[in-house]
């Protein structure tokens, strides 16, 4: 009876381990989609999941995939939720062959994949967002943060403030205000801020607003409306963001001093608010619409998504974010074979030495749609970290600066130092990246 | 006819007292434990041990310790998750800051923290009651929460506030961290969660024990005869918030890696309540089956559709997901309100009887 039982605990055990480890003999390039257009964070999940799928679908279709080798795409829906987001991976990450790199769009699932990728040699490319040091390439091997990393972004949008005012002597004495998540991503640029509030002589007040009540602001509205700062920060995500707009619009605030990150400028954010949104600006690096080359050869094309997002800030970030994966590859074939399916290991070393001029952006019909990008070894979130500002006019994001570029004078040593940290702290020597 | 009890005596004290007294049982018990010790690294895959194994365990020692609370000493508490955060980050907090104590002491000091936190939390529980209770602990839940996230110091000032997971080694191999193989954290798991899940049980029928279920049924009978409330509902606190703090730090130092606070926010109590109420309330085995039931089901719900060659849109899937979740859970709760474990006694009852019902 005992040997029966054993048996057939056995048997049950080994029925699970073959189940789910059973391997498709479809060949290509293997992409692991993780997305969530479930769940409360669905409105930003759908539209970049159904950005980065089309992309790939749009590279099958039109040219074959890259030198012949398809992409083959599967979702893994994971609702935003961070031990799913890693049981994803890991139910993916050996599928077809093996994957080829892995975009989380989840900053606790970026963090939480960062060592497990690395032991997997399987590159993450987190697209302005996540680990911010990480773009010290000498600790982080296999983690990409390129076109611009939150620290960056936070000084690029104070520059764009200077701009405003007159120059970086104008920000002296005035008050901003910084409204954020308080979650580790919305907290991110703060060391930042102060550094630059220290430097160039201005304040600024920190508005908290609760992971779990992101539609409670009424107070904070009310202290900004008795402080009337200069100009509002936002880092925000989520319900948040149309919440803050629809305040501040209530208020009466002039919205175009209300400068959202890029991740609080999207379409979703500001339809709730109706007119009163119009002026409202926000950061981005990629251009929103459908005017754009490649937009043509995806008309008509049959099994692309239909939820009537393309063109929105988010999809035309997904299909960047897809875009910044194919050329990957498409360099990782030139060096190691041509027409051969590349391993995530050779596509890290491809994102390293990514250089995407405006030409070559030219020449695949993504002109402002994305930002030239030239990544090393030792800077993994590219070598000039920029941004653009769009304002929103009430029907769509208009962008209406040139590039503003980062100072990285002061966001790459805080750079180095929290890399250092997470080396100490994890036993990691750092790569020598001068050869 | 399966379980043939005829003929099997106790001859002495100890044998009469034994945690497993039908020899099938503990045998079967036996074989279990070695099978998850020495079966389970050498056959299952990668993904099912790290993916499967790992969060089931460490989740079903989080519902040991709400059953504890709840299902014996019958304290409805919301702050599971809170208690979990504390385990984590003080793990992490100890981990680093006093690198040369080994990791297998580092985690049950974490669960100290948590349980001198959970005392504190219980203070209330002597005043109020059920669902006002309810509310104390979700304040607990919300402001742990909070703490952690607001002051630096937990997470050695790191800028990001999401510290990964330290890599340390028991007897030479890595068990923390990312680079550790999932069978060695598999392995540094599941001897925590033999450990607690025996002391769990025999508490459970000790002085203690008996004493935490008299104040369950009845507090005012349970103070008549003798039983003080305060240490026995803040000893059910102590522990309770022990056994979560424990799984909140191997949560987080063998599961995603990093301590991060979105990992044990609200759901995840209400997660924990669930598996404690579909598992069974006050049953050790309760607990692992409702952590099994509730983490399990949406996966294999999830994956299903692929097992057999059928592609079906993700979110599809996910809604489908949600439904039949749902569904299986009022099922259950219909069939059998006193949750699988009891489902699990009566087919035992059932097979003693066997094939010969009365």
């Amino acid at each position: 009876m005992l040997t029966k039982k054993l048996v057939t605990a056995g048997v049950a055990a080994a029925i699970a381990a073959g189940t789910v480890g059973v391997v498709q003999a479809e060949e290509g390039q293997f992409i692991p989609a993780l997305t969530y257009r479930t769940g409360p964070y669905a409105p930003g999940g759908i539209p970049t999941a159904n950005g980065y799928t089309d992309y790939f679908h749009l590279i099958n279709e039109r040219d074959g995939g890259v030198n012949g080798v398809k992409f083959i795409v599967e979702e893994c829906e994971y609702g935003y939720k961070t031990d799913r987001g890693v049981e994803c991976y890991d139910r993916l990450k050996d599928k077809h062959g093996g994957a080829t790199a892995v975009s989380p769009y989840s900053t606790g699932t970026t963090y939480a994949l960062i060592d497990k990728a690395t032991a997997d040699k399987i590159p993450i490319l987190s697209m302005g967002y996540g680990r911010t040091s990480a773009a010290d390439g000498r600790v982080f091997p296999y983690v990409f943060n390129f076109p611009a990393t939150y620290w960056s972004q936070a000084t690029a949008v104070i520059q764009y403030i200077a701009n405003e005012m007159g120059g970086l002597e104008a920000l002296k004495d005035q008050r901003f205000a910084f409204i954020y998540l308080d979650h580790p991503y919305g907290k991110e640029p703060i060391p930042t801020l102060d550094i630059l509030a220290d430097r160039f002589g201005f304040t600024y007040d920190k508005y908290p607003v609760p992971f779990a009540t992101g539609t409670e602001q009424k107070s904070i509205w009310l202290q900004i409306r008795r402080t009337k700062p200069a100009y509002i920060i936002m880092w925000g995500w989520g319900v948040m963001n149309a919440t803050a707009v629809k305040e501040a619009a209530n208020i009466k605030f002039d919205m175009s001093r209300f400068i959202g990150n890029w991740w609080s400028a999207s379409e979703q954010d500001v339809l709730p608010a109706g007119d009163g949104a119009i002026g409202y600006k926000g950061a981005t690096f990629n251009g929103s619409g459908t005017d754009y080359k490649v937009f043509e050869d995806m008309k008509g094309m049959s099994g692309l998504s239909d939820d009537g997002d393309r063109g929105t800030v988010l999809y035309n970030r997904g299909m960047v974010n897809a875009a910044y994966i194919v050329e990957a590859v498409r360099l990782a074939q030139e060096k190691y074979g041509e027409g051969m399916r590349v391993t995530g290991e050779q596509v890290r070393w491809a994102f390293e030495n990514l250089d995407l001029s405006a030409e070559d952006i030219e020449a695949l019909g993504l002109t402002g749609l994305m930002p030239p990008t030239k990544v090393t070894c030792l800077n993994h979130e590219g070598t000039n970290p920029a941004i653009l500002i769009q304002q929103w006019n009430g029907t769509a994001w208009e962008i209406i600066t040139d590039w503003i570029p980062a100072m990285t004078d002061i966001v790459r040593p805080l750079i180095e130092q929290d890399a250092a940290q997470y080396a100490t702290e994890n036993n990691i020597t750092p790569r020598d990246c001068s050869a | 006819m399966l379980y043939r009890e005829a003929g099997q005596f106790k001859t002495s004290y100890s044998a009469d007292q034994a945690m497993l007294t039908i020899p099938l049982d503990r045998w079967f018990v036996f074989a279990l434990t070695a099978f998850a010790i020495v079966g389970v690294p050498l056959l299952a895959s990668e993904y099912l041990i790290g993916s499967i194994l790992i969060p089931v365990l460490i989740l079903s020692i989080a519902a040991l310790g709400l059953n504890i609370l709840t299902g014996y000493c019958g304290q409805l508490s919301l702050g599971t998750g809170a208690f979990m955060a504390a385990g984590a980050y003080l793990a992490y907090k100890i981990a680093t800051n006093i690198t040369w104590l080994p990791i297998w002491v580092v985690i049950p000091l974490a669960g100290l923290c948590a349980a001198a936190i959970g005392i504190a939390f219980g203070l209330p529980s002597l005043r109020i009651k059920g669902f006002y209770l309810a509310v104390a602990t979700l304040a607990a839940q919300f402001f742990l929460l909070w703490l952690f996230v607001k002051v630096p110091w937990f997470v050695n000032d790191s800028i990001s506030g999401v510290p990964p997971a330290p890599p340390r080694s028991v007897f030479g191999f890595e068990v923390t961290g990312a680079v550790a193989a999932n069978e060695a954290k598999y392995l540094f798991v599941l001897a925590f969660v033999v450990a607690l899940a025996w002391i769990a049980r025999n508490l459970a029928r000790s002085r203690i024990g008996r004493s935490w279920m008299a104040i369950r049924d009845m507090d005012i009978a349970a103070e008549l005869i003798g039983i003080r409330p305060l240490p026995t509902k803040l000893s059910a606190f102590a522990i309770s918030s022990f056994y979560c703090g424990v799984a909140g730090a191997l949560w987080a130092m063998c599961f995603i890696n990093s301590v991060e606070p979105t990992a044990f926010d609200i759901t995840r109590s209400f997660q924990v309540l669930f598996m404690v109420i579909v598992g069974g309330l006050g049953s050790v085995l309760g607990s692992f089956l409702g952590a099994a039931f509730i983490f399990l089901l949406p996966i294999i719900l999830n994956s299903a559709p692929g097992w057999f060659g059928y592609s079906v849109a993700s979110d599809t899937i996910t809604h489908i997901e949600f439904m039949l979740f749902g569904v299986l859970i009022i099922f259950f709760l219909i069939v059998e309100p006193h949750g699988l474990a009891r489902l699990w006694q009566i087919a035992k009852e059932k097979l003693r009887l066997w094939p010969f019902p009365y």
